[in-house]
């Protein structure tokens, strides 16, 4: 039997509306009929379980994925996957990806003035460790121009895209850096209503895990819906 | 005490540079059980194709349990389908015909697959469910029960006439048949 996982109804302001109309592209996109209440028993299903295999031991450095280092400024970005419970969740898939050190994403839509890096692709994978625990290599992605509204700029950021125990824990999100002055006029960061939980989206610079002369580290602790109600299941904690 | 779950954010237009590791390339052979196909396309308010959306698809084996969701020897998981909408807003999966689904036990569910979408616009993704046309068990699933009837058909497929194994299904994210999505 799949575990069973119950989830809380996230609480107002700490999930966005589909219908945002600050962030354009939702104009069109978001449904406008009430979404359907399923309860739990007829939705809970345990989520797809990604081997180590499909990882490679790189995946996770996006800073030696070719010949040369890529231009910018090098990061660690870490931290740990948890449920609702403050439970690590341990062998989960978190994919990333992200624009270069100028904004500009190796895609070919994005048609930014921005050069590309030839040392830079943008994306990384890794599977989180016993005790929930991701690590990425990479360098800071720079902000960029994009056309919702006049002057309209990214704060810097990284997507990061996470499988948890079932299907009701997935979730895509993006990572903020702290001190962006591009952060109060974004509206798909301002999305998130409730502003304590809009900054929990925003990084925490961790000196004591940055590297000396080679790279600065940013914290960040995402959690997932869910909590396992399997009552003799090993130690919490 | 209870964390906050972390916040959603769209996946934006640039997906595909972090995601598409994982795309379904073409059919997935699994000792010759039957097969479906199912394609359609994603579309707006005004009826414009979305060409920049990603589906997720959650599926039930042949014995019609979620959690047979194991890695299979590709060292893909099985039941787990990812896959983007081409420039046209389409797209095209082929998939083991589930059968029925006994989800988290009490009820039996006629067979269905679970869906997530993903798409630039979309703040959240949205979760929803295609189910096969002409199933008697339809009537009596207790997720179409949840549904008002006159909405219920956005998550049938049509089967393609001459393909008996080929089936079309759109995902309307508003306006007209406006697909059924679930909070959930």
């Amino acid at each position: 039997m799949a575990d069973s996982i119950t989830v809380e109804i996230p609480a107002p302001g700490t999930q966005p509306d589909f219908h945002f109309p600050p962030y354009v592209s939702s104009i069109a996109r978001s449904p406008r009929q009430p979404l359907i209440v399923l309860p739990q028993t007829l939705s809970n299903c345990a989520g797809p379980v990604f081997g180590h295999s499909i990882i490679n031991a790189l995946d996770h450095d996006l800073t030696v994925q070719h010949e040369a280092p890529p231009v910018g400024e090098r990061i660690i970005v870490h931290g740990r996957l948890l449920d609702e419970d403050g439970r690590p969740i341990p062998n989960a898939l978190v994919e990333v990806w992200q624009a270069n050190a100028g904004g500009r994403y190796r895609h070919r839509v994005d048609q930014g003035e921005a050069p590309l890096d030839p040392n830079f692709s943008g994306a990384g994978r890794t599977i989180t460790d016993a005790n929930g625990y991701y690590l990425f290599r990479s360098i800071k992605p720079g902000p960029y121009p994009w056309r919702n509204h006049y002057n309209a700029w990214r704060p810097a950021h990284i997507h990061f895209s996470l499988f948890g125990a079932g299907i009701l824990s997935r979730l895509v999100t993006q990572m903020y850096f702290p001190g962006d002055p591009l952060q109060p006029f974004d509206p798909i960061f301002n999305s998130i209503t409730d502003e304590a939980a809009r900054n929990r989206l925003i990084a925490r610079f961790d000196i004591e895990r940055s590297e000396p002369h080679h790279a600065l580290a940013y914290s960040f602790d995402i959690v997932l819906r869910g909590s396992k109600d399997t009552p003799f299941e090993g130690p919490h904690r | 005490m209870k964390l906050t779950p972390s916040g959603s954010q769209t996946v934006g237009p640039f997906f595909r540079i972090g995601l598409e590791h994982l795309y379904a390339r073409g059919t997935d052979p699994t000792d010759n059980a039957e097969t479906v196909t199912i394609h359609g396309k994603v579309l707006d308010a005004d009826g414009n194709p979305v060409p920049d959306a990603m589906l997720e698809v959650w599926h039930a084996g042949k014995g019609g349990l979620y959690n047979a969701l194991q890695s299979d020897s590709s060292h893909r998981p099985a039941c787990f389908i990812r896959i983007a909408t081409d420039d046209k807003g389409t797209f095209r999966f082929t998939i083991v015909r589930p059968g029925p689904v006994a989800c988290a036990a009490q009820s039996q569910q006629a067979p269905h697959i679970a869906i997530l979408v993903f798409a630039r616009g979309l703040l959240r993704h949205l979760t929803t469910r295609m189910y096969f046309p002409d199933d008697p068990a339809n009537d009596s699933d207790p997720v179409m029960q949840l549904i008002p009837p006159e909405r219920r058909h956005t998550l049938i497929a049509q089967q393609n006439a001459n393909s008996p194994g080929s089936f079309e299904w759109n995902v309307v994210l508003q306006g007209q048949d406006e697909t059924v999505f679930f909070a959930c």
